[in-house]
């Protein structure tokens, strides 16, 4: 026990090979709003990194800059390798599941669109519920499940394909506290498994110390990078670690950091 | 789903025993009630002729019409299928223009800029007023009336289906480009069944307007008197003052209207019942 949290702390710092550099990154709509100005970040491998900040401080921006679907108007990304069909897995806010298709078709589909017939995708796809929770539930449509269920569902299709990094927008925030919570671990323990790359949008300091190695606190108009935390605690991390003096002691850091950074954000509004 | 268990009556509160007590009035109600209503409607139609002594060939009796109805059968059922047929084909072809045109407008923006308005003029021009110049183009009695039942059931099928393909997801649209999807796949994927419930409720419209459209189509065809349709029988027996024909005609029309809206409604809800919140039960 103790020589695994040992082993896995070990991964768990700065130890990751560099994944993703972003550099002075920047990005400004054509409705002249700078939603990101000068981001500079560095991406390891195996790193669960998450972006705490106010809304409109740009993380969403950041989040959808790493997955290619926009460009920045500044800086750059470097990727470590060139950019494949399989290396993002992305979470929406919203379980964003097809209404029509039944919970293994939903799963299904990324591999689906990339040419792997059902048969084939089978194993995974199953074995990808299993992990999940939700064995058993291959037939239901998406209206059948609950709220948490869904997102289950949502986070097995972004897995499936086994991605090289898997980006999270704030994706259990329209949840019940009891189902976040619940979620929040059962996402912990298939990253603990896996340790894929993460980056976790978020707004609550109390989610974003539970699951973090890293915490970039960002600061809004105009979004960028305030600080950057480490989370130092090892992992396995359970619920006794929700409710030790160490996480306490972690989200009063925490939250002064992010207070810090939404006063100089009123402050440079003047 | 599971069987509905009959709750013990005894064992409930006065308020939900009365609630329960009403669904069933209002499940037997919704039947019973417009049924009452039609019969009493009939037997006031009926009285009023005995009691007015109107003849028969301005307004027949509900008897005389059913009795029509079955004597002229072969007749009246004989031009009902040509109708059928028109309506049919022109509902048929409706849906493959419409869907097309809606696949079409879909692939990009300025195709659908550009030939909507077209789509809305043929819309918005009265069959009736175009048809001599179809008559003039066309030669064939049938693609006439083939043309004109298309011209007045494409268009709620083409506007439909084409917001329907618009109105996807715009999260699911980032997931397809995610994962590489071709322009083909996300068409095929998403877009098509996220406007399946746009196209049916179209499709619905469109089946009673493409019987309009044919029985219109024959009835401005009719007086060059090749046409064998419905609309025709209508138009011969209102020349013979033979209102009791004109009457069963008319009310073939009108179930034969009523019977593609069930029909319609019925394929809509089979395919979507198990996913679209149109075709859910309400729970409270």
């Amino acid at each position: 026990m103790l020589q695994t949290a040992t082993a896995t702390s070990a991964t768990a710092g700065r130890g990751g090979e560099p994944l993703l550099v972003l550099r002075s990154v920047g990005k400004t709509f054509s409705t002249g709003v700078t939603a990101l100005d000068g981001v500079d970040l560095t991406i390891r491998e195996g790193d669960f990194l998450s972006l705490l900040g106010p809304s409109g401080c740009g993380k969403s921006t950041a989040l959808r800059l790493i997955a290619g679907l926009s460009t920045p108007t500044s800086g750059a990304l470097d990727w470590n390798k060139p950019l494949g069909d399989d290396c993002i897995g992305f979470v929406f806010q919203e379980p964003t599941l097809l209404p029509w298709a039944s919970v293994f078709d939903n799963v299904w589909l990324p591999l689906r669109l990339r040419g792997v017939s059902r048969a084939k995708a089978a194993p995974a796809v199953r074995e990808m519920l299993e992990r999940v929770h939700l064995g058993g539930f291959e037939d239901a449509v998406p209206r059948e499940l609950s709220g948490g269920m869904k997102m289950r569902v949502s986070i097995a299709r972004a897995l499936v394909t086994k991605p090289r990094i898997l980006l999270m927008d704030e994706p259990f925030a329209a949840l019940d506290e009891i189902t976040r919570f619940k979620l929040n671990a059962d996402l912990l323990e298939l990253w603990q498994d896996e340790r894929f790359t993460t980056i976790f949008v978020t707004h609550s300091v109390f989610e974003s110390v539970f699951l973090s190695t890293r915490i970039v606190v960002m600061a809004a108009r105009p979004g960028r990078v305030f600080e950057e935390l480490a989370v130092d605690a090892p992992y396995p991390r359970d619920e006794t670690f929700r409710t030790s003096p160490e996480y306490a002691a972690l989200c009063r850091k925490t939250s002064g950091v992010l207070a810090a950074a939404m006063g100089e954000a009123t402050d440079g509004g003047h | 789903m599971a069987a509905i268990e009959r709750p013990d009556l005894t064992r409930l509160d006065a308020e939900e025993a009365r609630r329960l007590r009403g669904e069933q009035f209002e499940r037997i109600g919704r039947w019973l009630l417009p049924l009452l209503i039609m019969l009493a409607a009939i037997w006031l139609w009926d009285r009023i002729c005995v009691w007015n002594e109107i003849p028969h060939y301005i307004l027949p009796r509900p008897g005389v019409v059913l009795l029509t109805l079955w004597t002229d059968a072969a007749l009246l059922f004989g031009s009902l299928l040509t109708t059928l047929k028109i309506t049919f084909l022109g509902l048929a072809l409706a849906v493959i223009g419409g869907v097309g045109l809606a696949v079409l407008f879909a692939q990009s923006k300025w195709v659908e800029m550009s030939f909507f308005p077209f789509a809305v003029v043929l819309q918005v021009t009265p069959i009736v007023a175009i048809f001599p110049l179809i008559n003039i183009y066309v030669d064939n009695q049938t693609a006439k009336l083939l043309l004109c039942a298309w011209i007045v059931a494409f268009f709620p099928i083409l506007s439909n289906t084409t917001l329907g393909l618009n109105s996807v997801d715009r999260n699911l649209i980032d997931l397809f480009k995610l994962s590489r999807a071709s322009r083909w796949q996300q068409l095929w994927h998403l877009r098509l069944p996220a406007a399946m419930p746009y196209f049916l409720g179209g499709l619905k419209i469109a089946g009673g307007l493409s019987l309009i459209g044919a029985v219109v189509a024959e009835f401005v065809a009719g007086s060059s008197g090749q046409s064998s349709g419905l609309a025709s029988r209508i138009i011969e027996a209102g020349y013979r003052l033979n209102a009791p024909r004109l009457f069963a005609a008319l009310i073939l029309i009108s179930v034969t209207g009523i019977v593609i809206f069930l029909v319609l409604s019925l394929v809509s809800h089979l395919i979507l019942r198990r996913w679209h919140e149109s075709a859910l039960k309400q729970e409270r």
